[in-house]
């Protein structure tokens, strides 16, 4: 079974894979200049112009794999040999396949006369007029005019992505919220996350040696990944690799469910927090709405901090979907508790650095939160946590949700609650669901797999499937 | 004293919650509030036997239907 969508995520993948090898073995500060070449190790390129170029953009991301640039507050960053420094040009005119009709229906569609003709007839786009509304190529019966635009830029809601003079993407750090989109949609794998993975693996190491104990927290999100396994076994694996135990962040939704929704009732309007990118987005962009974000820690920090209650040697690795979350972690206020982050990308490089064949392991058990603390991995599913914990609580109050899925509508979302409750007026709704990715972490940039419907079902189906029914049974179970 | 009752995800499944909910009631059944004091941890790794608990460093495993007998013979003794 294939285990990762695209060909970009199979190369970070072996790079990962490749330092956490001979991390494993302490030989990565001799090696590590010999992982490009481990990689592509032939004479005739597999991917670029030369096997060169090829070798010295994986010896940049072996870099990324190894921590990155550490003067980078970023997460994500640009390796900037690798962009191919796509055209980014807007609306242009198809040479081959404008017609040169005699409809000129492109001209007649446009209305800041941004179309012209040579002496063939062939259309043209004048660069200086043109708004770039798209009613030439939507007008056009050939189809010949296309938008010639970065995936990256595409692909970044928010617009930190720049590309001036045709140069590599660059990424502005104050507007960045690290979500990730950019990396995977990047064809050309030229934007990526930094990797903590020597962190996770010296943890590990010590841990064997006696120095603490290395607790993995899982994201629910990680029920619809690993599809050539039972999540079972990815539990058995886990704990092949070295983790102490493997406790649910699903959990620590349980925990944020009950006090979001208490304070929820006695503020009267309230947005989520446990999105991290939608939290930092409302920081850089909307920070008059920051007294309304929640001001109750994200079911990985909760999690996180509860672990930290109950063992004193813990440390606390937390694996997901999210590349956000590595910048969370790093918080003043998460970094007591949150050790380190994975992504489930990582997690795939690090079982196989210890061929580790999670198909072949016996299944280990999962089961600590409730439905509703697991489906705060999609879409909607907080909300419905909030309104369950009211309920739970016989709290007197009721939550109406605006759920907003994906950054675009938490951006617009948030624009209209500000005016409005800057101007005195109460919205129509009382509590702001705000998840980055479209489908919520399901879809995160460091999944395996990335499908909004089917990872949403399957997280629904493992939802069903916890022993605990409500919220409160499930965090009653380990409040003692 | 002190009781740590594991109630990570194995020991959950096999009711560590009922485990915890009868030493509860016993503590304070036999009024020895003051003197025995119950803690959870996640793992104590025995995850193969039943519900694992801990008492000065040694790993005992009990179910919901042995928890009472357990509390009076081995903890209720040793106060």
């Amino acid at each position: 079974m294939r285990k990762f969508d695209t060909k970009v995520q199979h190369l970070k993948y072996q790079v990962l894979k490749e330092v956490a090898k001979e991390a494993w073995d302490d030989t990565l500060l001799r090696n590590f200049l010999n992982i490009p070449k481990i990689i592509v190790p032939g004479d005739e390129p597999t991917m670029r112009c030369c096997i060169n170029k090829e070798r010295a953009i994986l010896a940049e991301r072996v870099k990324m794999a190894m921590g990155g640039n550490r003067e980078n507050p970023n997460n994500i960053e640009v390796l900037p040999m690798a962009c191919d420094k796509c055209p980014a040009s807007g609306y242009e005119v198809v040479a081959d396949s404008c017609r040169n009709c005699l409809a000129h229906s492109c001209e007649e569609s446009c209305k800041f006369g941004a179309v012209y003709f040579d002496r063939d007839h062939r259309a043209h786009i004048d660069k200086d007029k043109c708004k770039n509304c798209g009613q030439c190529a939507q007008s056009c019966s050939f189809s010949a005019i296309v938008k010639r635009e970065r995936p990256c830029m595409k692909a970044c809601k928010v617009k930190a992505i720049s590309a001036e003079g045709g140069k590599s993407a660059s990424i502005d750090n104050s507007k960045c919220i690290q979500c990730g989109a950019c990396v995977y949609k990047c064809p050309f794998g030229a934007i990526t996350d930094k990797s903590y993975i020597l962190n996770v693996i010296d943890m590990l190491k010590k841990s064997a040696q006696g120095k603490g104990r290395v607790y993995a927290v899982v994201a629910p999100a990680i029920y619809s990944q690993f599809k050539h396994a039972k999540l079972g076994q990815v539990v058995a694996g886990l704990k092949a690799l070295g983790f102490h135990t493997v406790v649910e962040a699903a959990l620590g939704g349980d925990m944020v469910a009950l006090k979001e929704s208490r304070e929820l009732s006695e503020k009267g309007f309230l947005t989520t927090s446990c999105c991290p990118a939608f939290v930092s987005y409302i920081k850089s962009q909307v920070p008059d709405m920051l007294p309304y974000v929640s001001h109750n820690f994200s079911p990985m920090v909760e999690m996180s901090k509860f672990i930290k209650q109950t063992d004193s040697e813990a440390r606390v690795v937390f694996i997901g979907p999210c590349t956000a979350k590595k910048g969370e972690a790093k918080l003043e206020a998460s970094k007591p508790y949150v050790d380190e982050v994975l992504t489930f990308e990582e997690l795939q490089a690090l079982f196989d650095s210890r061929d580790i064949e999670l198909e072949k392991l016996p299944e280990d058990v999962l089961d600590n939160a409730s439905y509703y603390g697991r489906i705060f991995a999609r879409s909607g599913g907080v909300s419905e946590a909030a309104a369950q914990a009211l309920r739970e609580q016989n709290i007197d109050f009721e939550a109406k949700p605006l759920v907003c899925n994906g950054i675009e509508e938490c951006m617009k979302a948030l624009l209209v609650a500000s005016k409005k409750l800057k101007a005195g007026q109460m919205p129509e709704y009382n509590f702001i669901e705000g998840m980055a990715c479209l489908g919520g972490c399901i879809n995160g940039a460091g999944c395996l797999t990335h499908s909004e419907v089917k990872n949403k079902m399957e997280v629904d189906k493992y939802g069903k499937e916890a022993m605990e029914k409500s919220i409160k049974d499930a965090v009653d179970a380990v409040v003692i | 004293m002190k009781i740590t009752v594991c109630i990570g995800s194995s020991c959950h499944v096999k009711g560590s919650r009922e485990v915890v909910e009868t030493f509860k009631r016993l503590i304070e059944e036999k009024g020895v509030q003051d003197k025995v004091e119950l803690g959870g941890t996640f793992c104590l790794g025995s995850c193969r036997d039943g519900v694992c608990l801990e008492i000065d460093g040694q790993i005992y495993s009990v179910t919901p239907d042995t928890a009472e007998n357990f509390f009076n013979s081995e903890v209720l003794k040793k106060i």
